[in-house]
Order: structure tokens, then sequence, then C-alpha cells
């Protein structure tokens, strides 16, 4: 029997939750204006976005949630006072053959290397793994994500595709890494025998 | 100047709706081709469904992101595949799909001719710094044909399929532009 008291969108630091129209977009839309979040959460440019177009885009989104049923998204928020502190979210999701894509971000620089992004990875996995059911995770990583690239491995994540060159930033070419983990290299670390 | 759209077994010609639509509709009932080609449960729709979506493509009309071919035999002029190109503007990156769905046409080399096209239009016409593919663990005969065009593999993603309750991986494949022209130097005289 699992324990269904174990709450899925709790962490110690961080919780999941829904959008916040209210408030939500003003502080996305500042985050947009920083060039280098942009950058290491996205391949498409970094470009700043007004709040009223954030919000248009969370609108979107959660349309697609409700449509598609391949995305599955939360507002990653601070346990202390629910203030907003990033995104994360299985994406692509092929429900015939088990597989997904996971993606988060960190918006402020002084929210960085605080261990929410482990907190919420560690979250994310389980609600892919053990809610979804699914039976493996992807994650597209530029290779000058150095941080994006260490929480991956920490987790179990095996390097395995390197798309070469397939990124353009800074006038030099960068390779896509893909990384990879399946079910039951979750589960040992979860349930270490 | 090389004619982009002409191989040495098959040539690229634009789409013709009705008739594209109901060649891929009864390609598509061929599950072993349709297993082959995609990742997708295989589905059924009508010829009327799949000439719509041909006509939007080419009405949404030249798009610079989209190319879509009809691929056709020299030797009789019949058609027997399609292929389709993304155009990633910002990297200059092409993906690249392709299905040979005549079965008599399998392992004879014209799926290799039609790559071997679509890398040259993509260096040469597009731009394009790299040419990208998927291909699954079990079609070897495609993955053999990418390698003869250029292709070299860049990875594969553990158990990403399933069919029938088996998991297979997916190859990942590229060739970049200063690969494709060393090719050309080399081979050409």
């Amino acid at each position: 029997m699992f324990d269904i008291a174990a709450q899925l969108f709790e962490g110690q630091d961080v919780r999941f939750g829904p959008i916040d129209y209210d408030k939500d977009p003003q502080v996305e839309a500042k985050w947009t204006h920083n060039a280098e979040f942009m950058r290491l959460y996205d391949v498409n440019p970094a470009r700043p976005f007004s709040a009223g177009i954030v919000k248009k885009q969370y609108e979107k989104l959660e349309k697609r949630m409700e449509e598609d049923k391949d995305l599955y998204h939360f507002m990653i928020r601070a346990k202390a006072d629910d203030r907003l502190i990033g995104k994360a979210e299985v994406q692509r999701i092929e429900w015939t053959n088990g597989n997904g894509q996971i993606r988060i971000g960190i918006g402020a620089a002084e929210d960085r290397c605080k261990g929410y992004g482990t907190q919420a990875l560690r979250m994310l996995l389980r609600f892919a793994f053990a809610e979804l059911n699914l039976f493996r995770m992807s994650a597209n990583v530029p290779e000058y994500n150095v941080g994006a690239i260490a929480l991956s491995k920490k987790f179990g994540f095996v390097e395995e595709v390197r798309r070469r060159q397939a990124l353009e930033r800074d006038g030099r070419r960068w390779d896509l890494l893909v990384f990879g983990l399946l079910k039951d290299e979750w589960q040992s670390q979860v349930n270490p025998e | 100047m090389k004619d982009l759209f002409r191989g040495e077994l098959v040539r690229l010609t634009a789409e013709e709706p009705e008739l594209s639509a109901k060649e891929q509709a009864r390609w598509a009932r061929d599950t072993e081709f349709h297993r082959l080609a995609d990742s997708d449960p295989a589905q059924l729709y009508s010829d009327k469904k799949i000439k719509e979506w041909i006509e939007k493509t080419i009405e949404a009309g030249f798009k610079p992101e989209r190319y879509s071919f009809s691929i056709r035999a020299l030797h009789d002029d019949k058609l027997i595949g399609f292929m389709g190109l993304w155009l990633n503007l910002i990297y200059s990156e092409v993906w690249v799909g392709i299905g040979i769905g005549e079965r008599d046409y399998w392992g004879k080399g014209y799926g290799t001719d039609a790559m071997k096209l679509c890398v040259r239009y993509s260096f040469m016409e597009l731009g394009a710094q790299r040419v990208s593919l998927g291909v699954h663990e079990y079609n070897p005969r495609a993955f053999r044909a990418y390698e003869k065009a250029g292709f070299r593999l860049e990875g594969r993603t553990r158990k990403d399929i399933m069919r029938e309750g088996w998991r297979t991986d997916s190859l990942w494949m590229g060739i970049l532009r200063e690969e494709w022209m060393h090719m050309q130097n080399g081979e050409q005289p």
C-alpha cells in the first residue's frame, strides 16, 4: 500500500502551486528582463516580456494543459511566504511510450544555489514516475548550462545524446545534450536496497 | 550547377494533395511502415482528412520553416514516398522526416538517394549548419541509409519507445555542414 498522506506538492522549503494571475505575471515579467535567466531556461532567443504578455502566455499554457493532456505545469513557491520563485513542468508526454521531458527554472539570481531546484526536481520526478506512471524522463540541456548538468547528474540522469553544434550563442556553436532517467534508476535512489 | 531536386534514383516534386492523400492513406494501413516511420500509435485517417492537411501546409504557404516534397522514382515516375523538412531559423538546423511508403521500393537505395538530396538541399539552399533526424533502433535499414547519406550517430535515448510491450531505444543522428563539405571534396572529381 502507498502512503496516501504523503503530499506530492509539498517540499521542505518549496511547494508546487497553480498560477496566480494577479501576482505572478509581474514577477515572471521581471525574470524575462534578465538575459542570463532566459538563456538558461530556454533555447529560444532571450527576449523581455511585459506582464500583460506573460498573462496571455499563462492562458495559452492552461488551455494546452486542458486540451492536449501532454503537459503538466507547476509554479514553484517558497513555503514561508508563498512567493513565486520558479517553474517546473513535464512536457511533450507520449502516453503510449511512457516518456516525457522535464524542465525547471529558478527565476531570480538570489534564489539560485539554495537547494530550491533540487527540491523541485525531486518533487517533479516523483510526480512523473509515481503519479503519471511514466517510464522515462528526458532533459534537454545546452552544454553551457553547467548548473543544470550538475543537477541532472545528481539525480542519476545519464548523458545519452550530444547533438553537436545545435545552438548558437555569443558567436559560437554549442552542443545540446539530452539526459535521460529511467523509472527503475529513479526508484533505486528513492528506496536504496 | 547541380539539379537540387534530381538524384540518381529519385526526384523531389511538389505534393499534389489529391494523389498524395490517396497514397498516404493507403500506406498508413501498412502498420509495419507506420511503426518504422513513426513513434505514435497507428491511426487511420481518410484520404479526405489527409488531403485537407496537405492543402493546409501548402496554403500556410511557403512558410520559411517548412518544406515538404513528394518522392518519385526516376525510372517509372511512380510516387513512392514523402519527405518533410523543418528549418529552425534561429539556429540554422534542419530536422527531416522521410517515409518510403511503397514496399516494393524498400531496400533498393531510393531512401538513401532521397536523403542525399535532402542534405544537399539543406546545406546548399537553406543555409543549414546541421541536419538532424531520429530513427528507431528497430529500423536498421533506415539507419544504414542515413549513414550512407553522411549522418553520424550522436546518441540514443534508452528504452524510449514501447511496441508490443518491448522497449527500444531511439537513435539520434546528425550531419554538420563541414562534414558534408568534406564528403563533397572527397567524392567529386
